[in-house]
């Protein structure tokens, strides 16, 4: 095949999806009103981002990336100094796997009662999911560091803080990364399962529920595409962030 | 071998010896070193002298203790017991550099090949723009071309060993130990590798310490070959090679060269044997 067309192959899947959807619709195979037409569903998806649903998109993403921040500030330099002492870390290890395991959504009742039904809940407890996530994968980078890179820094004469700073800072930064684009998409699913349930009254999770609640079926897919598009979104970004500041990643 | 006998063998080889007296003060002196690995004795009490402005190439059997004598010497690892002094002094009163097998791992990819080469002076708290000056003249006292605005990942295997050996080398140390520094290039590069080296080695007179597991390439680099026993690692033969620098392909095919190598080979093979 011409190689031209290479970039142009992901929009084959698009394409084939639509006409999957759009043919069972036509064929009436499905319920029209549990599954309406691609053409409703982006027609209330125009719309709604530029009413109601835009209002709940920017509301999720300014919850996401507010979780996600706080829990970079806190888990960065945590997981370096935890990295950099591999005794630190193995006793804080079994402590970390456990609430790294624990599934963020069973801290609702116990944030609730902390911080109350609003914003602040939500973007504690999506934080506190990244922050394991983030804390883990920098400590792992840093415990990572090439050993003869280290001993490279060493043998030019560098004290353990130059060594901390100038190496393993960096050596961890590629994994740090990886941490980030996890933590933003855990972040993401509990804001939106949070906008959902916790008296919410905004974002996208509380739209997709309230859609399907009022059996508004365009307005629950458009809401559920828009979310889809977010976190799409989000993991590009920090990937090309990623791509322009650990332009060593991988080489 | 005890002490006596070492310092006979050496004195045969025409060699300085510390019971003799030197024929020309050594650079490095090393006492009574010893260093186990668990239940394994790599050294004990183990004696050399390095002479002053000589490349001394290290051979010697697989997990002989050869990367673990420069790792001392260097002080990347410490030892058990014994005492390395260079003219007298410590390992912390002398300027050296390190060049590492694997340049992969240990050039600094974040930063570009020019920064690489100066991290060295700014750890010695050089100021920058005489980091810079320094840097620059060493580049072109070498007369490499290179593109050092490079980052080593865009850079070729001989290239970023080049860079690594220039890294060691900009803080004009007394004394360079390189640690099977071309083993991971082709074979090409290697080549070209080795007449960097020679001529690095020639013009700045340092002395430099070289582990190599190719026996020809030791031997053609080498003012003295350091042939080592299997561990405890005693010296098996400290051969001189007397072929006139520099040293060219036509020097591989020179009697005395010929001579030399077969000579190390069979001391070589006598200690493999001896298991
Ligand atoms: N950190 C370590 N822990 C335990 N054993 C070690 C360690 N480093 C080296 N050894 C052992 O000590 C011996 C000497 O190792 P060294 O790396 O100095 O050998 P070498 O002569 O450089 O070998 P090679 O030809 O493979 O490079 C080997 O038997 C090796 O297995
Ligand atoms: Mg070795």
């Amino acid at each position: 095949m011409n190689k031209k067309f290479e970039p142009f192959l992901p929009i084959i899947g698009v394409a084939g999806l639509f006409a999957v959807w759009f043919a069972a619709t036509a064929a009436k195979l499905v319920d029209p009103v549990l599954l309406p037409s691609p053409f409703e569903a982006g027609k209330a998806f125009w719309q709604g981002m530029h009413g109601a649903l835009g209002f709940d998109f920017v509301k999720t993403i300014y919850r996401t990336l507010m979780a996600t921040a706080i829990a970079a500030v806190i888990a960065i330099p945590l997981g370096i100094v935890l990295g950099a002492s591999e005794k630190l870390y193995r006793s804080l290890e079994f402590v970390i796997d456990f609430f790294r395991s624990t599934p963020a959504s069973a801290m609702f009742p116990l944030f609730l009662v902390l911080f109350g039904v609003g914003d602040e809940t939500k973007i504690s407890v999506a934080a506190f999911g990244a922050i394991l996530v983030i804390l883990f994968n920098v400590a792992y980078g840093v415990m990572n560091a090439r050993k003869t890179r280290l001993l490279a820094a060493k043998v030019m004469g560098a004290s353990r803080l130059r060594v901390l700073f100038d190496v393993m800072l960096f050596e961890s930064l590629p994994q740090t990364f990886v941490g980030l684009r996890n933590g933003v998409s855990l972040a993401l699913v509990i804001i939106v399962v949070a906008e959902m349930f916790i008296g919410s009254q905004d974002g996208l999770g509380h739209s997709v529920f309230e859609a399907q609640q009022m059996f508004e079926m365009p307005r629950m897919y458009a809401a559920i595409f828009a979310a889809g598009a977010l976190g799409y979104g989000l993991n590009l970004i920090f990937l090309l962030i990623e791509r322009r500041f650990v332009h060593w990643s991988g080489k | 071998m005890n002490a006596a006998q070492h310092a006979l063998r050496l004195q045969s080889t025409g060699v300085p010896s510390p019971v003799t007296g030197a024929l020309r003060r050594p650079h490095v002196t090393i006492r009574g070193l010893s260093k186990t690995f668990g239940k394994a004795v790599i050294y004990d009490n183990f004696d050399l002298d390095i002479p002053r402005g000589e490349l001394i190439s290290v051979f010697g059997p697989n997990g002989c203790g050869k990367s673990t004598l420069i790792n001392m010497i260097a002080g990347l690892i410490p030892v058990d017991a014994g005492e390395i002094l260079f003219d007298g002094m410590r390992l912390d009163e002398i300027k050296f550099g390190y060049v590492f097998q694997n340049y992969r791992e240990a050039l600094f990819p974040w930063m570009r090949a020019f920064d690489n080469i100066a991290y060295p002076l700014k750890m010695m708290n050089v100021l920058p723009a005489e980091r810079k000056a320094r840097t620059e003249r060493l580049v072109a006292h070498l007369g490499i071309k290179l593109d050092l605005n490079l980052y080593p990942y865009q850079m070729s295997g001989g290239q970023q060993q080049l860079v690594s050996i220039m890294r060691a080398l900009v803080v004009e140390p007394e004394i360079l130990f390189l640690d099977e520094p071309f083993s991971a290039l082709d074979y090409e590069m290697t080549l070209f590798m080795r007449e960097q080296l020679q001529k690095l080695f020639m013009d700045s007179g340092t002395t430099m310490v070289l582990v190599s597991h190719d026996l020809e390439e030791a031997v053609y680099l080498a003012d003295h070959v350091l042939l080592l026993s299997r561990h405890p690692a005693q010296v098996a033969d400290f051969t001189l090679v007397e072929a006139a620098r520099p040293r060219t392909d036509a020097t591989l095919s020179d009697a005395g060269f010929v001579r030399t190598k077969a000579h190390c080979l069979e001391v070589f093979q006598r200690e493999v044997r001896r298991a």
